[in-house]
């Protein structure tokens, strides 16, 4: 067995910098659709290009419901390509709901995963926190095997109809104070398959949702960002009006270096 | 047996009780039967003439049902449909799993989902629609069901339970799912277990159903397309690739040369990422921490490899109808190959520690068998049939895009046990790569993308997904919508099978025998 103890020492430190300096290496994001300003005729075209409404059409201006995209690249391909950015940071605070939680949890946070009708790339992604690329237990975030001890329930997937009860079930055997974060498109607005007679429209309409994390699916990276988010370790995403993450990113470059984390509330001392 | 010779066999047993119909530009062979034939039929084809399930489509006509049982075969022949037409009033027909055991699970489905009876099968009802969540007769799949109103008025059966086999003392129920303890699909096992061993398995699937066939009706290829591609992400590219297939054979829609082989090449890189994962998935489930964090690291470099090459890392918006969505530039690609053989070279390296480590091997050596007999029974597919002494591999029987010129290999064992599905993993890893090579090195530049020009008709789309081999049957308008899908994921197949993997095995034994099947639910549940 030594040689394992070898091998794992030899490989030395795989883990992301982030949130402590932005990771820039490749294919780290699928990147998302920036709003911006553009002629008419092509804001009217970019977003008749869109199959999900993610794009939306405001005269001289496209403005971006991220939660709605689903990463078709329509919009990226032909003619007049719409702003792409590459950044990861993309998690936000449902503005209804309680906001982060306090300080106390946000060194040892407890997660528990459902997947409500996922389609395995957001479970996935999920999943990639315990990869040493990413090593969520390094921040201080843990899985837990029951809700009883979760602090955190991350949702994935659109809830299907038969997945509506064993996640209320779940939610409930939580203890309070608890906090939901939707992972990806599904969960946040049904993207391809709901609201139909099988699949709600996210999570949104079983579960009180705190911290949205767009994408299909979401980068590992911004995952974290919602975690981080959700114990007040970072600043969301953020939002305009219409409920979107602002053009913050748009005033970036277009290889999308990250704003890096921003910390916020009373956990500076990890 | 070529096409010649089946329509010649089936008239001599069957004068004129059998009608064939031959589409030599589809290589399919279409025979037309009455309920009475049924089964006698489909028992022919897939005991003596060699034939493989390959799935059931059921169609709901302007006036009459379509059964339509496809069977495929190597080369020569390539597919027989039996096809059973029923007036829609008639809801009775006669079941074939009996002859044809792959067929258990597609009569289950259907008779959930259709409302069709299927006379001898020993064990419907549900299935898809659980019974203690919906009640009878409700029949989505039917025309008349709206599929974007939500089911307002549900009566759930409260009083179900589900069924136990095994009345023995001291036997015991261990229920397991839909939620886990840790990351896992949505699923329950329903185990019967005396002392450590399970007796019995059923797995109880569908908590994840989408409908994602009902609601692809009526939608535009495009937008059908997203479903296609989205519903099981993490085989994304396969599933539109057979999709685009589907619709490529009903248009007949000439694919350009480049288009072919980068195709190729890309579904090899995602066949290649999948089985890291899955390796990565078997390391864990045997607690070899730091050999999962080695097979972790080769898998989320393939997906940043995916990502830089094609914006995604699951390589979404790639496959469309007609050839790519956009060209990929020949640096990348050489980027993405000069990756993918950092990561082979890896995991060789992993192959070459986990292979000399007993304590790993043990765990997995004669544990989760399944036998030859039972594999061919249950028409397995994938991985998990070539270790079980199958060599079926669609990229071989029925080639598609660039296979046909380029060299394929397939992984061979014969245990049928967990190491060897893992053998067969890494064999697959390493001729992955063989094959990304030798589609990089038959790059020539040209157009990527032919617009089909959209026809009415059906037809079958088929792709060796990493899984095994996945069936698309799209009908369509001649405007390009989408009247029927019908999907047959490898999984859905598998899952059929898992059964055998576990029964008679102590219950410590399941999480790794899970790992080694690598069933995916998402596929499987639609």
């Amino acid at each position: 067995m030594s040689k394992w103890v070898v091998r794992g020492l030899r490989t030395g430190i795989r883990s992301t910098a982030y949130p402590d300096a932005p990771e820039l290496a490749e294919g780290v994001s699928p990147g998302r659709p920036l709003p911006g300003a553009y002629p008419r005729d092509v804001v009217a075209s970019l977003a008749a290009r869109c199959p999900t409404g993610a794009l939306i059409d405001r005269g001289d201006r496209l403005d971006v419901d991220v939660g709605r995209c689903v990463h078709c690249y329509r919009c990226a391909r032909d003619d007049y390509p719409v702003g792409w950015s590459r950044d990861y940071e993309w998690a936000t605070l449902a503005d209804t709901r309680g906001g982060a939680l306090r300080s106390a949890f946000g060194g040892s946070l407890h997660v528990l995963v459902v997947d409500a009708g996922d389609c395995g790339a957001c479970l996935h992604e999920v999943e990639h926190l315990n990869n040493p690329y990413y090593n969520m237990h390094r921040l201080g975030f843990f899985l837990t095997p029951t809700p009883r001890h979760a602090d955190v329930l991350v949702v994935v997937g659109p809830v299907s109809d038969q997945m509506r009860v064993p996640l209320l079930k779940t939610y409930e055997a939580m203890p309070q104070p608890k906090r939901v974060v939707a992972v990806g498109a599904c969960a946040l607005s049904g993207s391809v398959f709901g609201p139909s007679f099988v699949s709600g429209a996210g999570v949104g309409d079983v579960l009180p949702v705190d911290v949205e994390v767009p994408g299909q699916p979401p980068p590992p990276l911004a995952v974290l960002h919602g975690l981080l988010v959700a114990v007040g370790r970072a600043s969301p995403a953020e939002l305009t009006a219409a409920g979107t993450p602002a053009a913050v990113s748009a005033t970036q470059p277009a290889d999308g270096v990250p704003a890096g984390a921003r910390r916020a509330g009373g956990s500076s001392s990890r | 047996m070529t096409r010649v010779q089946l329509e010649r066999v089936v008239a001599e047993r069957w004068a004129g009780g059998v009608t064939c119909r031959r589409d030599e530009a589809r290589s399919v062979t279409e025979l037309t039967c009455a309920p009475a034939q049924l089964a006698e039929l489909c028992g022919a084809l897939s005991g003596e003439w060699g034939y493989v399930f390959a799935g059931l489509v059921v169609e709901e006509g302007e006036d009459a049902w379509e059964l339509r049982y496809a069977f495929l075969d190597g080369r020569p022949s390539g597919w027989a449909h039996v096809l059973l037409r029923r007036p829609l009033d008639e809801r009775n027909v006669p079941s074939v799993a009996a002859v044809v055991h792959a067929a258990d699970w597609h009569e289950r489905e259907a008779e959930d989902l259709f409302g069709l009876t299927f006379e001898g099968h020993p064990a419907l009802g549900d299935f898809v629609l659980h019974d203690d969540a919906w009640q009878e007769g409700v029949e989505p799949m039917r025309h008349a069901f709206p599929a974007d109103t939500p089911m307002a008025e549900r009566r759930p059966n409260r009083e179900w339970r589900p069924r136990r086999i095994v009345h023995a003392p001291g036997s015991f129920v261990m229920p397991i799912g839909p939620v886990f303890a840790g990351m896992a699909e949505s699923v329950h096992l329903h185990l019967e277990t005396v002392g450590e061993d399970v007796i019995r398995a059923f797995p109880r699937l569908f908590y994840k159903y989408r409908g994602v066939e009902k609601i692809a009706e009526g939608r535009k290829v495009d937008e059908a397309l997203l479903l296609a591609e989205r519903f099981s992400a993490t085989t994304a590219f396969a599933h539109g690739l057979a999709f685009a297939h589907a619709v490529e054979t009903v248009c007949a829609t000439d694919v350009p040369p480049r288009a072919r082989i980068l195709r190729v090449f890309i579904a090899e890189l995602e066949r290649l990422r999948h089985h890291a994962e899955a390796i990565a998935g078997i390391c864990s489930s045997t607690g070899l921490a730091v050999a999962a964090s080695q097979a972790g690291i080769i898998e989320e470099d393939l997906l940043r490899a995916s990502g830089a090459l094609a914006q995604h890392r699951y390589l979404f918006g790639l496959a469309v109808p007609g050839g790519l969505a956009r060209d990929l530039d020949d640096d990348a690609c050489s980027t993405a190959l000069g990756r993918a053989r950092d990561a082979v070279h890896d995991l060789d390296r992993l192959w070459g520690m986990l292979r000399l480590t007993s304590s790993f091997v043990d765990r997995l050596e004669e544990v989760g068998l399944i036998s030859e007999t039972d594999a061919r029974s249950h028409g397995l597919v994938g991985p998990i049939a070539r270790a079980s002494g199958i060599a079926r591999d669609l990229r071989l029987a029925q080639p598609y895009d660039a296979y046909g010129s380029l060299a394929v290999f397939p992984a061979l064992e014969h245990e049928g046990d967990g190491y060897a599905r893992l053998r067969v993993l890494f064999t697959e890893c390493y001729h992955a790569l063989r094959l990304m090579e030798q589609a990089h090195a038959a790059l020539e530049p040209g157009p990527v993308h032919t617009a089909p020009e959209m026809r009415a008709g059906a037809a079958f789309g088929a792709v060796e997904a990493p899984r095994g081999a996945a069936f698309h049957w799209v009908r369509l308008d001649g405007a390009g919508t989408v009247l029927r899908y019908r999907v047959v994921p490898p999984s859905f197949v598998n899952w059929h099978g898992f059964h055998l993997a576990v029964e008679d095995f102590a219950f410590q034994d399941l999480p790794i025998i899970l790992a080694t099947l690598d069933l995916s639910v998402a596929e499987n549940d639609r």
